[in-house]
């Protein structure tokens, strides 16, 4: 099966429940309900043979309603070919159900989405964080979370400060200036 | 001032004895025996790697033997990006390292942050610990941690030893002296 036909059977089997089923260069693309999600995920897998989840990622759509997305990305290791789910989660719900059973590599994936856009995973068996440490008040990846970050202190364990970002993230303004001022970093007189 | 006797000339030790100052004998002796914390954190370890391998050699600068134990340890070479969930692990482990202690800020990541001016990554380790060389570079040649560890050697060997570790007896003694 190609992907095309993935995707149609996944439509034939779930009906309305399969929304906007879109191709574009060759991807497939449908958009489902975060209550469906095992549901069609188990039928994926084992009607469909989307036996690889190659990843699992999350949007924060800021300002937009609802102000969440994840989107999984699944491959056919029998039929070479691609299909990708995406769910909206609003912001008030802030978690979905987990597939870390159906597709055991989910398990990071969703801690990593824990972490940085600070969304739950119900029935997760080990929902701790993955990159930053227990305890830091922040999810990093949210669009309400400024680049430089934010001061926290956990003692003992670790603390953050907010990084000087003069002239912009990572600027480098191309000029025959010395390097002080084509890279400008003001460092505060406290740190 | 103390009145300088003459001795006898002994032709058994004559020519097995120098005269020195006590602390540029004791720094000889640091300088050429540095053992280094390989705090390796990223690319930058590569680098340490290959300065340490047979190509570069760190062992002719007597720094090769790289010690796993921070209680082995004399100078901590921290090479890479040092990340705030990392930062007060290596605190600790300098805290770890009996004195006397150096510390090596290798590359561009671990002397201020480098290219990673992020939420994550700590602004440079001198935030936490004392550094004595940085080294720029990202990363750094061999070449270039060689020449750092060579101005260490040339820092060491110019420091105060023995009034920094004994400031009572050196006291006691420039009294007695005076």
């Amino acid at each position: 099966m190609t992907g095309q036909e993935l995707l149609d059977s996944l439509g034939k089997a779930f009906g309305s429940k399969v929304q906007d089923p879109t191709e574009f260069r060759g991807e497939m693309t449908c958009v489902i309900a975060a209550s469906d999600l095992r549901e069609i995920a188990k039928f994926c897998r084992d009607e469909l043979s989307l036996d690889y989840l190659i990843d699992i990622t999350s949007i924060d759509n800021f300002g937009e309603e609802p102000r969440f997305e994840i989107v999984y990305h699944l491959y056919s290791m029998a039929y070479a070919a691609h299909v990708r789910l995406r769910l909206k989660v609003p912001e008030e719900a802030g978690a979905v159900d987990t597939v870390s059973d159906i597709w055991p590599t989910a398990d990071w994936h969703e801690r990593e989405i824990y972490d940085m856009m600070g969304l739950k995973f119900n029935g997760h068996p080990d929902l701790r964080r993955i990159l930053m440490w227990d305890g830091y008040p922040f999810f990093p990846l949210r669009k309400d979370f400024p680049l430089e970050g934010l001061p926290s202190e956990m003692p003992d364990v670790a603390f953050t400060k907010v990084t000087p970002l003069e002239g912009g993230p990572f600027v480098t303004v191309p000029s025959t200036a010395t390097s002080k001022d084509r890279e400008p970093r003001a460092r505060p007189p406290e740190l | 001032m103390p009145e300088t006797r003459a001795t006898a000339y002994d032709s058994k030790i004559e020519g097995n004895v120098i005269f020195t100052r006590f602390d540029a004998a004791l720094n000889w002796v640091r300088k050429n025996s540095l053992w280094p914390m390989p705090m390796g954190l990223a690319c930058c370890a590569i680098e340490l790697m290959a300065a340490a391998a047979s190509r570069f050699d760190i062992a002719r600068f007597g720094a090769e033997v790289m010690r796993f134990s921070p209680r082995q340890c004399d100078v901590m070479i921290v090479a890479g990006t040092v990340t705030y969930k990392m930062a007060l692990a290596v605190k600790r482990i300098y805290e770890q390292m009996p004195e006397p202690k150096w510390v090596i800020a290798m590359g561009a990541c671990a002397s201020t942050g480098g290219m990673y001016r992020s939420y994550a990554v700590l602004q440079g380790i001198d935030q936490l610990l004392p550094v004595d060389v940085y080294i720029s570079g990202c990363p750094p040649r061999p070449e270039a941690l060689l020449a750092g560890l060579m101005k260490l050697q040339e820092k060491i060997s110019w420091e105060r030893s023995f009034r920094n570790q004994k400031p009572e007896l050196a006291e006691k003694l420039e009294e007695a002296l005076s």
